[in-house]
């Protein structure tokens, strides 16, 4: 075992995710620390491009399987390509981001390889030779500190915390892993367009979520177009989603989704703990809703009471002025 | 075609909960303990098919005495027996280890499918069916919203939803299936249910029953281990706006900009 630190990248259409990019700054502090390096891994099928953007982002190496096996999603395909990797590279700790991706396939993968794994941290660092860990247990009630007993260990890393590097460095060698897969007994066959989700929730940096106050589905017009306006998505909580005003796939909180933009407004939300959960380790929270005893104004940032009807399409209106 | 499933559930505080930290730990008394809301999505998948098709629902659960209690609700539900894994040498451990102990029971019982939650609403590590499935050499799918058994009877067809894209899996049975909200509602017991309940068999399997070496799991065999537990920090208390909206929008704009820096 190396003393480097490995980070498994995932990429979409049009390159890596930013998540990956917040993962080499991560890694980056624990490899120092370590007295190893920080190295990239890649996996897919026809990931050249993704190989080539990680080894520029200060990475000392970039491992990649590019496999026609790994077209489509395979849990088991992906697990035996990762486990191949990190077999080579031989690090302390392997860092996955905490998207629905990072989760399942380190999970697997750690399962593979009889690690041990802690999912959707806020914040890693080395303590006495010993990794120890930050999250959020509970719904965001209470925060764990997890020590790592031994490396190597893999961690997944909740996105948006740490910010991305953004400096291109010279690139790194990239050195393609070699696997012969078995055919997987579980895979994708369809992929189903979701024509709301503009921008993927877990990665925005600006939310703006509507509540039972938006009153029907017509009342996301304006949250819409508040988040078109930032450039953000689109969220809600469970009264909207269950009324059936959107689609549950927006829905934040304990049964929804975690997220952690810098910007996340609340509109017509009362706050309640179960929504609290998927929202309150943004960094900056914005509630606007007409009941100024409203729960959700005990951790916003900034308040206004007021119709959503109003105060909504006035601030799009200040923002575009903005620019 | 009649099939044999198994429901991993896990004992949870109810989500409404407050919860109170003293020396490093979750003080539980007082706490209302429920099924974690995200296998209960996977019960209810459970006891539709064998409802449509025959069969059997099991549900497993690892976890203290008191969580008979919980187990009882399954019961309650539709479920025709359950399992209770329960041994104090085998808890304290982590995820890793309680996929151990999950899948050493898996072993003693014959099944067509497992239904799991996505993941468990108190400690969300999201890894325990994923890791089973690998303990047992089992395909899994992750995340499940719908959910249909093939032609054949030997596979299954499940819509998923995964950072915001939305996605189709087949999959062989037998397979682990984590359940994720919108696979379906969750059915409330009756009276009838509740009485019937009491009838229903739950055995108990202790370390020895599983052929589990416990130093192989628990405080032991866990790998990562919780050092300290705190409350969150409290957010800094906030500012109301003040004005009417067009007023009150303008300014938090400006803030938005030039205090908060996050536009
Ligand atoms: C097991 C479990 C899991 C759950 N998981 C989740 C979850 O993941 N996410 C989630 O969100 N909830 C979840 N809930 C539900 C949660 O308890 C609340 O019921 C839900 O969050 C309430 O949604 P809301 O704030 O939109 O509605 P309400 O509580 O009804 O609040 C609506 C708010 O809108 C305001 N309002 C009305 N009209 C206007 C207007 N014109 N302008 C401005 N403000 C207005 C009102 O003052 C009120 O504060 C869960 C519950 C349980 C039991
Ligand atoms: C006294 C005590 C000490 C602990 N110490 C540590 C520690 O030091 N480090 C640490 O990481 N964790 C510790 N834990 C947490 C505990 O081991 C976790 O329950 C475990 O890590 C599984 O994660 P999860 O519950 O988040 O499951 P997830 O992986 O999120 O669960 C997903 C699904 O798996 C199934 N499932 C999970 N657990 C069970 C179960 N018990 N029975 C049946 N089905 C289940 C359910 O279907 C559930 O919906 C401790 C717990 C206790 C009680």
């Amino acid at each position: 075992m190396s003393n480097n630190v490995l980070i498994v990248a995932e990429g979409k259409a049009e390159g890596l995710r930013k998540v990956s990019f917040e993962l080499v700054n991560a890694a980056q502090q624990l490899a120092r620390d370590l007295g190893g390096a920080v190295e990239g891994a890649v996996v897919g099928n026809q990931v050249g491009a993704w190989a080539e953007q990680l080894a520029k982002t200060g990475v000392a190496k970039v491992y990649v399987v590019d496999n026609a096996g790994l077209e489509n999603f395979a849990p088991e395909s992906y697990a035996s390509a990762l486990a191949e990797i990190i077999r080579a590279a031989a690090p302390a700790i392997v860092l996955f981001g905490a998207s629905g991706w990072g989760k399942e396939v380190s999970a697997r993968t750690a399962a593979k390889l009889g690690w041990g794994l802690a999912t959707d941290c806020t914040d890693a660092k080395i303590e006495n030779g010993a990794l120890v860990l930050t999250r959020p247990i509970y719904a965001g009630k209470a925060i764990a500190h997890v020590r790592a007993k031994s490396f190597p260990v893999m961690v997944s890393v909740r996105p948006n915390i740490v910010p991305p590097v953004e400096a291109e460095s010279p690139a790194a060698p990239i050195e393609q892993i070699a696997v012969t897969l078995k055919e997987p007994r579980a895979r994708v066959v369809e992929k189903v367009e979701n024509a709301k989700s503009k921008v993927d929730l877990g990665e925005a940096s600006i939310v703006v979520s509507g509540g039972r106050g938006v009153k029907g589905p017509e009342g996301f017009a304006p949250v819409e177009e508040l988040a078109d306006a930032l450039g953000g998505a689109v969220g809600a909580s469970r009264a909207a989603v269950d009324a059936g005003w959107i689609d549950y796939t927006h829905q934040i909180g304990q049964t929804g989704k975690t997220v952690a933009p810098k910007l996340y407004i609340a509109a017509g939300i009362s706050g309640a703990i179960q929504h609290l959960a998927g929202m309150s380790s943004s960094k900056v929270i914005v509630a606007v809703n007409k009941d100024p005893d409203a729960p959700i104004f005990k951790i916003a940032d900034y308040g206004i009471v007021g119709d959503l009807f109003q105060v909504l399409p006035a601030l799009t209106q200040e923002i575009k002025k903005l620019g | 075609m009649p099939y044999n499933i198994v429901v991993l559930l896990k004992r949870v505080p109810d989500t409404e909960s407050k919860i109170t930290i003293r020396d490093n730990a979750v003080v539980t008394e007082g706490l209302n303990f429920v099924l974690d809301p995200y296998g209960e999505y996977g019960l209810e998948k459970a006891l539709q098919l064998v409802e449509q098709n025959g069969g059997k629902v099991t549900a497993v659960l690892f976890g203290p005495e008191e969580a008979k209690e919980t187990i009882r609700k399954a019961l309650a539900v539709g479920a025709d027996e359950a399992i209770h894994i329960v041994d104090p040498a085998l808890e304290g451990g982590d995820a890793g280890t309680t996929a151990q102990v999950l899948a050493a029971a898996l072993k003693k019982i014959p099944f067509d499918m497992v239904w799991a939650g996505k993941q468990a609403v108190d400690e969300d590590n999201a890894q325990v069916p994923i890791r089973v499935a690998e303990l047992l050499d089992l395909p899994h799918v992750n995340s499940i919203i719908e959910f249909e058994i093939g032609a054949d009877g030997k596979s299954a067809r499940c819509v998923r939803e995964v950072d915001g894209e939305r996605d189709v899996m087949v999959t062989i049975l037998p397979a682990i299936l984590t359940a994720q909200q919108g696979l379906g509602e969750v059915r409330y017991p009756s009276l009838k249910g509740i009485m019937g309940a009491k009838k229903k068999p739950i055995t108990d399997w202790n370390a020895a029953a599983l052929g589990i070496d416990p130093s192989s799991v628990g405080k032991q065999g866990a790998r990562v281990e919780i050092i300290g537990l705190e409350p969150p920090p409290a957010r800094p208390p906030g500012k109301i706006i003040p004005g009417d909206a067009a007023t009150a929008a303008k300014e938090l704009a400006r803030l938005l900009r030039e205090e908060a820096k996050v536009i």
